[in-house]
């Protein structure tokens, strides 16, 4: 049964008449009280009341509308909570709009695995999730999940989905032959000059330039040679697109006739029927998305949400609406055809297959990649 | 005996109650967030994301020991220059046309300079790759009448962004001329006609001086708004063509290295501001004011 602030005090009184409580404590107690009446506003009370939505931050695009289709809606159908979606074209953007927002503000974000987690783990944006609460986690991929549990033993993110960014081509213009002939070499071939895209991605940029220059990418030994291999790509390009709605367009509308690209994004201009093809070169940079819950947010209502999602039904059901391979370990889930025949699929549960970034090795160097990419593409 | 202190209509009291709102505003949306980003210029940048209050002057040594950031403030102050150059020759005529006219409905000329900020300035922005791009309106018609093989490189590059930022600020400039035309008193041009002036001279000897403020005010906007601008270089630029404002942003955004984003923030504040400062000191401001207000 609750207690009013009535029926406190009168106890509070009573007590205090029977010598049971101090005249001091008494006090303290009633101005403690009396503070919290005073200071008990409207909006405390909504504040204070039941969670009726969440927020979610994702990518946009192709990838959000299979989220927001295939699991958001069929989740505020079944629990009548609502998620309130927000996207970005770039996660540095939306962690730049945590930084400056209440805690709570941004709950749920799509986030871009490992690298990007270690940020959120420096800017003290973390949670604590309550691995109990999400009982689909048990069909999680484990190699996906090790990664984040070296960064923090309890976890702030699930891993969601993998892909990789390969090689998209206009097969219009490059046949599947000299594509899978060249590989990641067709991003500085002179004979595409003024017609070759890239991802306005430091990680990307240094990733394809150490493949080009025969380097381990999770071990460069000569940055000179990467960074001269960068501007001959730059000095090739056309356009370094930021979204993935922008690569999209600048390939559908043949502005860039290659690029390196996501591979959902890319299967999403082939169901559409446009002349693009992919490979995963040999190295390809895999890369794994996590549901990320930020500090602040309701924990429950975001795990119980993140549990639905990786419900098998509703993973599959995403995974082939957005093109990427789910993190359901297919030695333990029966996955579709469909998925199976995705770019970067893994059914080995494994993950050997696939390339990743030493979160370690690419934290060390970030910020100052960062900042020598951002010259380079602005021409420096 | 006591004295009564009554209100009269011009009481400074009442003038400082009536600005009192408006200040506060002032104080706590701009001169407050000026103050902290000026605050944020001597904190340190520890690793993306993450900066400490420990004082230091580092990034204002970075800012004026590397010149890559001098030569980006170079390039913008002349595209901001060029494209308000460009704006002033643009826009002095339409405005002229629309003061000069007979039209009966001139208010209907006016409200087409005013219909184009009905549309989102980004999806302004966006339409020129439709119409510049190698399968845009230009390229298309050009390669099927036969005038051209392979498509014309419009896009991506300095101009494509200069096009965009006249697109953007040219209703700006017509407006601020064409109110300051329209303060002109016509008897003025007909005396001078009256005094033998040709049409050409009473336009040079008369008019053209008396709408100078007017010119001045847009040369002013144009220049501030466009040496500002970071949407238009991004979508219709390449990495090359990028402006000061860009810089601000990847700095702030994709390195999330605040200290220095604070810098250089207000670096461009403090350049910009330098040129307001400079026009005010000689033109006033009230006639950009005219012109904003109509």
């Amino acid at each position: 049964m609750k207690l009013t602030t009535t029926k406190r005090l009168e106890r509070l009184h009573d007590r205090h008449a029977n010598g049971d409580l101090s005249r001091r404590t008494f006090l303290t107690l009633t101005a403690a009280a009396a503070a919290a009446a005073g200071l008990d506003m409207p909006w405390m009370r909504r504040a204070l009341a039941a969670v009726q939505e969440v927020r979610f931050d994702g990518w946009g695009g192709t990838v959000q509308d299979a989220i927001d289709k295939y699991a958001f809606q069929p989740y505020t159908a079944k629990t009548k909570l609502k998620v309130v979606q927000g996207t970005f074209g770039d996660e540095d953007e939306i962690i730049t709009k945590i930084k400056t927002a209440k805690p709570g503000d941004y709950q749920v974000i799509h986030s871009s695995g490992v690298n990007y987690y270690i940020k959120y783990v420096n800017g003290g944006l973390t949670s604590e999730i309550n691995e109990a609460n999400i009982p689909n986690m048990a069909n999680v991929l484990q190699p996906m999940i090790e990664p984040f549990r070296k960064l923090t033993p309890k976890l702030s993110a699930v891993p969601y989905d993998y892909g990789t960014t390969g090689i998209a081509y206009n097969t219009k213009v490059i046949s599947p032959e000299e594509a899978k002939e060249k590989g990641a070499a067709l991003l500085l071939d002179k004979k595409y000059a003024g017609k070759v895209g890239g991802y306005d991605d430091m990680t990307t940029r240094v990733w394809y330039a150490a493949l080009a220059t025969g380097q381990d990418p999770n071990n460069i030994k000569d940055m000179d040679t990467i960074w001269a291999k960068v501007r001959e790509t730059r000095d090739l390009a056309k356009k370094f697109w930021s979204s993935g709605a922008e690569l999209m367009d600048l390939l559908s509308k043949g502005e860039i006739v290659v690029t390196d690209a996501w591979s959902g994004r890319v299967a999403a201009l082939q169901d559409q029927g446009q002349p693009i093809g992919y490979l995963d070169p040999a190295g390809s940079y895999a890369w794994m998305e996590d549901m990320l819950i930020l500090k602040g947010s309701p924990m429950a209502e975001c795990e119980e949400l993140i549990n639905f999602m990786l419900d098998p039904a509703t993973s599959i059901a995403v995974a082939e609406g957005q093109s990427y391979p789910p993190s359901l370990d297919p030695t333990k889930v029966k996955l579709t055809e469909k998925i199976e025949k995705l770019p970067a699929f893994d059914k080995t549960g494994t993950m050997k297959s696939l390339t990743f970034a030493d979160p370690t090795y690419w934290a060390t160097n970030e910020d100052a990649w960062t900042k020598q990419w951002n010259r380079i593409s602005k021409g420096a | 005996m006591v004295m009564e202190r009554r209100w009269t209509l011009y009481d400074p009291r009442l003038a400082w109650m009536l600005v009192a709102p408006v200040l506060v505003l002032l104080i706590f949306f701009l001169v407050l967030p000026i103050a902290v980003m000026a605050a944020y210029t001597f904190f340190t940048f520890v690793t993306a994301g993450v900066e400490t209050s420990a004082l230091t002057t580092a990034n204002w040594h970075e800012f004026f020991t590397d010149s890559y950031y001098s030569g980006f403030l170079l390039k913008t102050l002349r595209v901001g220059a060029i494209t308000a150059l460009l704006c002033g020759v643009l826009g002095y005529f339409p405005a002229y046309f629309i003061w000069a006219t007979t039209f009966r409905h001139k208010w209907l000329l006016l409200l087409l300079l005013i219909v184009p900020f009905w549309i989102s300035f980004t999806i302004r922005t966006f339409s020129w790759i439709n119409i510049l791009g190698e399968q845009g309106v230009i390229n298309v018609a050009l390669i099927k009448f036969g005038i051209i093989n392979e498509p014309l490189p419009m896009l991506y590059n300095e101009g494509a962004v200069i096009l965009g930022m006249l697109h953007f600020l040219l209703p700006y400039m017509i407006l601020n001329v064409y109110v300051s035309l329209e303060g002109i008193d016509r008897t003025l041009i007909s005396a001078a006609r009256s005094m033998g002036c040709t049409s050409a001279q009473a336009f040079r000897e008369v008019t053209l001086p008396l709408s100078l403020p007017g010119l001045a005010a847009g040369l002013l906007l144009c220049f501030v708004l466009a040496a500002g601008s970071y949407v238009t270089p991004q979508l219709l630029g390449s990495g090359r063509d990028a402006l000061f404002g860009n810089l601000i942003y990847d700095t702030i955004m994709g390195e999330l290295n605040w200290p220095m984003g604070a810098t250089l923030s207000i670096v461009l504040f403090v350049v910009l501001g330098f040129f307001a400062a400079v026009y005010t000191r000689y033109m006033g401001m009230s006639q950009i004011v005219k012109g904003l207000g109509g």
